[in-house]
């Protein structure tokens, strides 16, 4: 007795986009183990294949899949197109630091893609399951990746304290979760903020300690005070380019949820994530920009940085308000140009056997080579927010933002903590330009890294003088979801 | 307009600028010329302007515009009037100067230094050209990156701690100007439009909020005291070019600040907020000038007495009468020429000597007489004697400010009396008593020098003599901005005063 299953390809339609990544990644596995020789191919099939799902993701057209778990829309879409292009210009750096620090495993790239899906699966989350299970799918391969550096044994460190804190923080959203679940009856984002309006339980206390446990979850993920902790020790000991990686896309991805649970699913309960996030955000630019104030490791500084940035983007987030989503959205963007240009360079003052990530490196490197010391020059000034970098205009759109809905008090200390920030990346700036370093430097620009700085650039000095086309698309993806 | 004049005075040296990046590192000669030309060309560009000028209406001119970022509604306008028009073309006069005295003095990193001068130029010529408050925001920014560098890397020996202080107290300054521009915007209808925003009336406690966020940016560039530490050092440490330019062109801005978006947006709050910014004027003008008599470093005390005649400047600005305001316009053409020379003039013996302590030097009147004479010139003009520019300037400004507050102009007085002190002594210390041993033998002025000092002595008399010349542009642009102000009836009577003050 045979009965035949019939399969409704129709279903499927929507995640093409995901089912290819998932087949490139196999792809890449298989290509490594039985074609060694053909190590060149791996980055050229990931970057092929992130572009291709990028064409296919820019395309789509609105839909809702799997009775509401799978959404696409604008707000989908520019989160996907935002973690592609951070997987893409990853992929491009990566060769460069995979030669000189002798980082050769096959599998990077293939945990790169894997963790790809993870994060465009959050993008289109529509249940909360769904958000889970992408969220972990983008955590798994990251831990691995920072891990992937066995030589060194900050890696392994950072590694083990990345998989515990991720564990804990994904147990808080559980519980969160599972809180929301009990009270609503459904796991549908849409549906719970339905039902809280419904049955108004807008007061009910268990919802605000399901939304207490949401948001440390989530703060966890894209490293906001006071659950940054793990930030600069991860940041620090894994290998740079997965640094680079983990400080852009991932973190998109977790905004991306962070955005979509706070605005679709609990509206209702701004008045009380609004003011949480607004001391949440300050407190985060306090500790991100004083601590980095007192580094001498570049690459820490780096990640306090990041921890810093992360509470900017917040300001949005906390706004409310469609306008204030769409900048944050909008910064997100802005900020993987930047961010990605400046950890590009701290690759390039690598060496074999000499990671070079203090301060001291950058001494003198205008004299090494102009270039680079421009460029870093270019993305520091971004990161500071200094017109007409796209940091800049990036960063008005939030102050903006918030501004309209009222957290003036909020602004102001951004734009204190902002000038704080100047301090430390003008010191390096200064290091550059004004101080004498070792002469005997020679710079190798691969040609990846020449394609990734260039992008980097021009996205930072583009999107400075003409901002217009991101918040247009970031204000219309926000309206549309 | 069919032709983009003020958009071509933005982007042609900053193109032209770009343009050194083909040339190679070891031609210094050529990189120098090229930077010569470009801002001569530039300095011709701006001939047009003044010529096509209309002097009789206040409203914007040669206007431009194009929508830019429409999500925010905000505009790349430019358009000047006829007090931008001076700025403009002090900026144009300044930047040649300043690539003359970094003739020999810059000798390493010559391509990056011109770039920065030449983008620097296009920045600041934004500053005064932007009518969208957004795009004025972004010109006063970008300026910050070029001059950290100049101070930075050509400076002094305590250059950076120098660069950083002036890096971080403007940055903070511009920030909440920034949170002001935002507070602004929603307040006034959505728009960064400035004759949109000056064009209407804001509750009172908004406009005092307003005011001081954006005397936070405009007291720190101005600088006024008590925020004007930054001044001394970033001066004394900058490069020749970049005090040139730091006091002919930069601390203005401050003061255009103020004229451009204080008093025509904010007039309730300025007319609230009179007493204390005369009082921290009359500071200013005392303060520097006593601080002047102590200095035993050249730059320094130059730098000092900017703060002190800058006091002259916001007093007269703060006057609100039109003599004040035209004496004030034209004390800033006036000092941003007087300074620029005298800086110039440091600059060149500084090469000979190579120390600023004022100390090592004595005599130079019989080793180097023909400089003896320029410096005789532009100490006499920075005093304020009749005939030269300073006079005119610092003469209206004390009739305003005796028209609105007799006591200021008391007290500006002994400012005055002050500075002839700290010049004529500072003269005496540098060119007489006896010839010191290192200053027997120091070379003459050279052609290139002489020619870059001579244009100086001509408009230090031309504006002294005439200075109609300029103030004619200014008065209709004083006067609507004065309506502005007070809401219709100009206080005292209109009259050209320079009529009676030119020969």
């Amino acid at each position: 007795m045979s009965t035949t299953v019939a399969v409704n390809w129709a279903a499927v339609e929507p995640i093409i986009p995901e089912l290819l990544l998932v087949g490139i990644a196999v792809l890449l596995i298989i290509l490594d183990l039985f074609a060694p020789r053909q190590r060149q191919l791996l980055p050229w099939l990931t970057v092929v294949g992130c572009l291709a799902v990028g064409v296919m993701v820019l395309g789509s057209r609105p839909a809702v899949a799997f009775g509401g778990m799978f959404v696409i829309d604008g707000y989908a879409v520019f989160f996907k197109t935002l973690c592609l292009t951070g997987v893409v210009v990853t992929t491009l750096m990566s060769e460069h630091f995979r030669r000189i620090s002798g980082m050769h495993q096959g599998e990077y790239y293939s945990l790169l893609v894997l963790s790809a899906v993870g994060m465009l699966i959050m993008a289109s989350a529509g249940d909360l399951m769904i958000l889970y299970l992408g969220l972990e799918l983008m955590a798994l391969p990251i831990y691995a990746l920072v891990g992937l550096h066995k030589t060194d044994n900050r890696t392994s460190e950072a590694a083990i304290k990345y998989f515990l804190m991720g564990g804990f923080a994904s147990a808080l959203l559980l519980f969160g979760m599972s809180l929301l679940f009990g009270l609503t009856g459904t796991t549908d984002i849409a549906s719970i903020a339905r039902v809280i309006e419904v049955h108004a339980l807008a007061g009910n206390p268990a919802l605000a300690a399901a939304l207490g446990l949401l948001i440390a979850g989530f703060c966890f993920k894209v490293a906001v005070a006071p659950f940054h902790l793990w930030t600069p020790d991860v940041y620090e000991g894994a290998p740079t380019v997965v640094t680079a990686f983990m400080s852009v896309a991932p973190k998109a991805a977790a905004f991306a949820v962070f955005g979509r649970v706070l605005f679709y699913g609990l509206p209702e309960l701004q008045l009380h994530w609004g003011p949480i996030l607004a001391v949440l955000a300050l407190l985060t630019m306090a500790v991100g920009n004083i601590t980095a104030l007192c580094q001498r490791s570049l690459k820490r500084m780096l990640a306090y940085s990041s921890v810093a940035h992360a509470g900017y983007a917040l300001l949005g987030l906390l706004a409310g308000t469609t306008q204030g989503l769409a900048a944050t959205m909008s910064y997100l963007f802005i900020y993987l140009f930047m961010n990605l240009g400046a950890f590009a360079i701290l690759i390039l003052l690598a060496t074999e056997g000499n990671p070079r990530e203090t301060l001291d490196d950058c001494k003198g490197l205008a004299a090494r080579s102009p270039i680079a010391a421009a460029l870093m020059l270019v993305f520091f000034f971004s990161l500071i927010g200094i017109p007409p970098t796209a940091g800049f205009i990036g960063k008005f759109y939030l102050l903006k933002a918030a501004f309209s809905a009222g957290y003036i008090l909020t602004v102001v200390g951004a734009v204190l903590f902002s000038a704080i920030s100047a301090y430390f990346y003008l010191r390096v700036v200064r290091y550059m330009y004004m101080d004498e370093g070792e002469q005997n430097m020679v710079f190798h620009f691969s040609p990846g890294m020449i394609a990734a700085l260039a992008f980097c650039v021009l996205g930072v000095l583009g999107l400075g003088i003409f901002p217009g086309l991101l918040f247009d698309w970031a204000g219309s993806a926000a309206l549309a979801g | 307009m069919s032709i983009p004049l003020l958009s071509t005075l933005i982007f042609f040296p900053i193109l032209g600028g770009l343009s050194l990046l083909f040339i190679a590192r070891d031609q210094t000669a050529t990189l120098r010329m090229m930077a010569l030309i470009i801002t001569l060309i530039e300095l011709l560009l701006v001939l047009p302007l003044f010529l096509l000028f209309d002097k009789t209406t206040p409203v914007m001119q040669f206007q431009e515009h194009h929508s830019w970022i429409s999500a925010l509604n905000i505009n790349y306008s430019l358009g000047i009037d006829g007090i931008s028009i001076l700025f403009v073309f002090l900026t144009a006069l300044i930047m040649v100067l300043s690539i003359l005295v970094s003739w020999e003095s810059i000798s390493t990193k010559v391509k990056e230094f011109f770039i920065a001068m030449l983008i620097l130029e296009g920045a600041m010529m934004g500053v005064f050209l932007a009518t969208d408050f957004f795009l004025f925001y972004i010109f006063w920014e970008a300026m910050l990156i070029p001059m950290f560098l100049i101070i930075g890397v050509w400076g002094g020996p305590k250059r950076i701690y120098a660069t950083v202080k002036f890096f971080l107290f403007t940055l903070l300054g511009s920030l909440l100007l920034l949170v002001g521009i935002i507070l602004l915007y929603i307040n006034g209808g959505q728009t960064f439009d400035i004759i949109k925003l000056a064009g209407q009336s804001y509750p009172l406690k908004l406009q005092l909020i307003l005011f001081w966020a954006f005397f936070a940016a405009f007291a720190v560039k101005v600088p006024m005291w008590p925020v004007h530490t930054w001044l001394p050092d970033a001066h004394t440490e900058a490069p020749a070019a970049g005090s040139v330019i730091l006091a002919g062109v930069l601390i203005k801005m401050g003061a255009y600040g103020f004229l451009r978006f204080s008093l025509p947006i904010l007039p309730d709050a300025t007319r609230e907020m009179l007493l204390p910014m005369l009082i921290l004027s009359v500071i200013a003008i005392v303060y520097g000038a006593i601080i002047c008599l102590a200095q035993t470093d050249l730059k320094r005390l130059i730098a000092y007495s900017s703060v002190s005649h800058m006091g002259f400047v916001t007093l007269g600005l703060f006057a609100l009468n039109q003599r004040g305001l035209e004496g004030s316009i034209l004390q800033m053409i006036n000092h941003g020429i007087i300074t620029g020379a005298l800086f110039l003039a440091i600059g060149m013996i500084y090469e000979r000597t190579h120390t600023r302590e004022i100390a090592s030097y004595g005599g130079l009147a019989s080793t180097m007489p023909v400089f003896a004479g320029f410096f005789l010139l532009f100490t006499l003009a920075a005093v304020g004697l009749p005939g030269t520019n300073g006079f005119i300037g610092e003469f209206l400004i004390l009739l305003g400010g005796f028209e609105r507050l007799p006591w200021t102009a008391v007290f500006a007085a002994t400012g005055l009396i002050l500075g002839a002190w700290y010049m004529l002594w500072l003269y005496q210390r540098l060119f007489f008593n006896e010839v010191k041993e290192e200053m027997r033998g120091l070379p003459e002025l050279n052609l290139r020098e002489i020619i870059t000092l001579a244009p100086m002595v001509l408009l230090i008399f031309w504006i002294g003599l005439y200075p109609n010349a300029l103030l004619s542009y200014l008065h209709v642009s004083v006067v609507h901005l004065l309506e502005q102000v007070h809401g219709g009836g100009v206080e005292g009577s209109i009259q050209s005063l320079s009529l009676a003050l030119s020969p």
